[in-house]
């Protein structure tokens, strides 16, 4: 399975599950959610950390975090018009 | 304080960082705020009193800003053990649960969980200008049904819906909010097991205490509740708002792309950088001296005019002096923190930490350490305050191990005075002054060694738990200028009160120490300046520096310094500067106060003088200048490595609760800055 290490900046993916349990409840409490768009919007200057766009809002994470979400990549435009910004 | 029988109501503010909670309490309560701690920490507790009517007042608490009822950070915990333990001293009758109107999914999903803790509950809706702004249309009435709870929309910025707000507060007696998820069937075993224990406790309390008791059995519960509520939320917020057109807020993505631009990125942060430190030298440099000159204004009036004696000189040198040697740092730090305060307030630091993070994780830091070690320029003590935001114990630790390593302004006037006497003031190929260049290059020093510290920290120290960065990077937003004064203030009086204290102390203690001798030393030597020999010879001005002089070494402090001599003469050092190392102590800064006292000049501390005096200094047996440029860069490596700073060490006591840390870093400092000294002196004498 993919993880959102592999999402390229601009693309759209759904949360599926995030494996680290020690992460799980604060990412999850940050919006990341199994069922979740997410959308990768930035990448820090040395390539870690990542910024996504979740729940309407922007959450900055390092990769070794990104690698335990579980993600299925989604057709972008599709995605663009099902996120929502709240 | 109003009568026991008088009841004041009491009301928490709470809600997610960035929500603009503190502008809601700065709405509420004006100026009307008192800034104190919670018991036994560092953490600043901010209260204020809002009146209804005449009879009618409400005492208000504002909490450190947390994401979950589930704490990692320090000033998360809190927060929630203010609003969730019964047996808390700020303990409250209603919680107002501040959210961000723009970002309402993440911020309801606390709500949720405080409106379960089983107390009344207002809702208070910010940033609605936002949330328009992105094509949201939110239906209050319809919020409040759903939720069961009054919803109320305010605007800090030009007092909007606070009447509302108020009214709200002074009429909302019980509980009217609505479940949104089934707590009790999430752990029904685990949390019967409870009530045996706890009868009155609702569901989620009991749920709350197994999490402190027993969090291992919950963790899969804990994620499926998150879920849950999320869904819930998600069902309410379906009915509630309305996206008119898919807006994403254009201008935040597009400073983004600016401002974390693989190269602008970090040109930009380098600059405002520049900025900051440019303007803290040039523009401080005035009130600086004004605050100087007004305390020797004031030490002489004082000494003048009241009866002498050895009260009046230890309020002129021990307590005015000392006073002034914190008051003269104010203006560098009241600047430094109005840039830092306007950077964090318009969401452009949490960028900095995302542009860092991967360059301080290196050494065993967090993008979240940048802040503290750029305050710990001005100075140690806010900035060890400031890691309380780092979750990962680890990297908090190694934070603060480092941040006195950052050269403070402490370290300037001393560095100021040595330069001048071994540099030239000349400019080189027309652009950089030397005396400039080597201050700059003592910053350089400090900020280097504190990134390899830390490096070998992170291979030292053991981690606790697992590290980990995940930040909210917030809209860009214009600084709201009252936020920022009411935080300046706060910092300044907090640096007054906790630097002061201390500096104080130890100035009387110093005093003491240079103004006693053993015995009957001190009587003998005022007897010898009365003979006809001195009285025909010298001046009585002359007489009092001799006199003085001879004091000092005759004094506590005298023998002190005599008695570390043999430990200090290999870095070049002799009993002057060992007695000016110990008095550095109460604050850096004192050393050239010392100087000034050991060199017979008395009240005349301009450092001009000093400076002369001391470079007519010589061995007493070469009879070479004693300050040669290798002593003196002995010296200044010695004051830029070593922990010579009481605030600091009891700071590092405060927030790491043990005096383990507080030692280590004593020693640790201590033995680099012989060490460095040590070699720079024996190699280049």
């Amino acid at each position: 399975m993919q993880t959102l290490r592999d999402l390229k900046k601009g693309e759209y993916a759904i949360i599926q599950e995030i494996s680290d349990n020690s992460l799980k409840l604060k990412l999850m409490e940050m919006g990341c959610i199994p069922g979740e768009i997410i959308k990768l919007s930035h990448i820090a200057p040395l390539g870690d950390p990542i910024a996504i766009e979740v729940q309407g809002y922007k959450l900055s994470l390092r990769l070794s975090e990104a690698g335990s979400i579980m993600i299925e990549k989604t057709d972008t435009e599709i995605s663009k018009n099902k996120t929502t910004t709240f | 304080m109003r009568d026991a029988g008088d009841t004041i109501l009491k009301v928490a503010i709470t809600g997610n960082p960035n929500c603009g909670k503190t502008s809601v309490f700065n709405a509420l309560t004006g100026l009307n705020q008192q800034v104190g701690n919670y018991a036994g920490t560092t953490v600043d507790k901010k209260t204020g009193v809002l009146a209804y009517n005449k009879t009618q007042q409400a005492r208000i608490i504002d909490l450190p800003g947390t994401y979950s009822i589930y704490p990692r950070s320090k000033d998360e915990e809190i927060a929630i053990d203010v609003i969730i333990n019964p047996q808390s001293k700020e303990a409250s009758d209603i919680i107002l649960v501040v959210c961000d109107a723009s970002n309402l999914k993440r911020n309801l999903l606390y709500y949720s969980q405080v409106a379960d803790l089983g107390k009344p509950v207002i809702l208070v809706l910010t940033m609605m200008d936002i949330a328009k702004k992105k094509g949201l249309e939110i239906n209050l009435v319809l919020l409040s049904l759903h939720l069961g709870v009054k919803v109320v929309a305010v605007n800090p910025r030009n007092g909007d819906g606070f009447d509302k707000l108020k009214d709200a507060i002074f009429n909302t007696g019980h509980l009217t909010q609505n479940k949104l998820i089934d707590i009790y069937n999430l752990a029904p075993q685990l949390i019967e097991e409870v009530k045996k224990d706890h009868p009155n406790y609702t569901d989620f309390q009991c749920f709350l205490n197994l999490y402190k008791t027993q969090r291992e059995k919950l963790d899969d519960v804990l994620s499926e509740e998150t879920i849950k509520r999320y869904a819930a939320i998600k069902e309410v917020l379906a009915d509630c708002v309305h996206q008119k057109n898919l807006k994403q807020s254009e201008f935040s993505n597009n400073l983004d792309k600016i401002l974390t631009h693989k190269i602008g990125g970090y040109l930009i942060f380098l600059f405002i950088l520049f900025i900051i430190f440019e303007s803290i030298f040039s523009i401080s440099k005035f009130p600086m001296l004004w605050i100087q000159q007004s305390f020797t204004w004031f030490g002489n009036y004082f000494a003048q005019h009241f009866p002498e004696g050895p009260l009046n000189n230890l309020l002129v040198n021990g307590v005015i002096a000392g006073l002034s040697g914190v008051i003269v740092f104010l203006p560098q730090i009241v600047l430094l923190f109005a840039f830092i305060a306007i950077l964090e307030d318009t969401g452009y630091m949490s960028r900095v930490s995302f542009m860092m993070d991967k360059l301080m994780r290196r050494v065993g830091m967090n993008g979240k350490s940048v802040v503290p070690l750029m305050s710990g320029v001005a100075c140690a003590v806010p900035s060890i305050m400031a890691t309380r935001s780092i979750e990962n114990w680890k990297e908090r630790i190694i934070t603060i191990m480092v941040i006195p390593l950052m050269s403070c302004s402490a370290r300037l006037p001393v560095y100021t005075l040595l330069i001048s006497m071994i540099a030239p003031d000349k400019t080189l190929w027309g652009l950089f002054n030397v005396q400039g260049l080597i201050l700059m290059g003592m910053y350089l020093v400090g900020f280097f060694s504190a990134i390899a510290a830390a490096w070998v920290m992170k291979l030292v120290i053991r981690a606790k738990e697992k590290n980990y960065f995940i930040l909210e990077l917030p809209t860009y937003k214009a600084p709201r200028l009252k936020n920022i004064l009411i935080t300046l203030v706060e910092k300044s009086r907090t640096f007054v009160w906790e630097a002061g204290k201390v500096i104080v102390a130890v100035s009387v203690i110093l005093w003491l120490a240079a103004s006693f001798g053993p015995g009957q030393s001190f009587t003998k030597i005022e007897e010898k300046y009365k003979t006809d020999f001195y009285l025909n010879n010298f001046s009585e001005k002359e007489i009092n520096t001799f006199q003085k002089s001879e004091k000092l070494f005759a004094s506590y402090a005298g023998h002190f310094g005599r008695i570390i001599e043999p430990i200090i003469k290999p870095l070049g050092f002799d009993w002057k500067i060992g007695i000016a190392l110990f008095s550095s102590l109460a604050a850096r800064e004192v050393f050239v106060g010392t100087m000034a006292t050991i060199y017979n000049l008395g009240d005349d501390s301009n450092s001009m003088n000093i400076r002369e005096r001391m470079m007519e200094e010589r061995d007493p047996v070469t009879l070479k200048p004693k300050y040669t440029v290798t002593v003196a860069f002995s010296l200044m490596l010695f004051y830029a490595f070593a922990l010579q700073c009481i605030s600091t060490i009891a700071t590092v006591y405060k927030e790491t609760k043990t005096w383990k840390w507080a030692t280590i870093q004593f020693l640790y400092t201590s033995g680099l800055a012989y060490l460095v000294s040590l070699v720079v002196y024996q190699l280049f004498k």
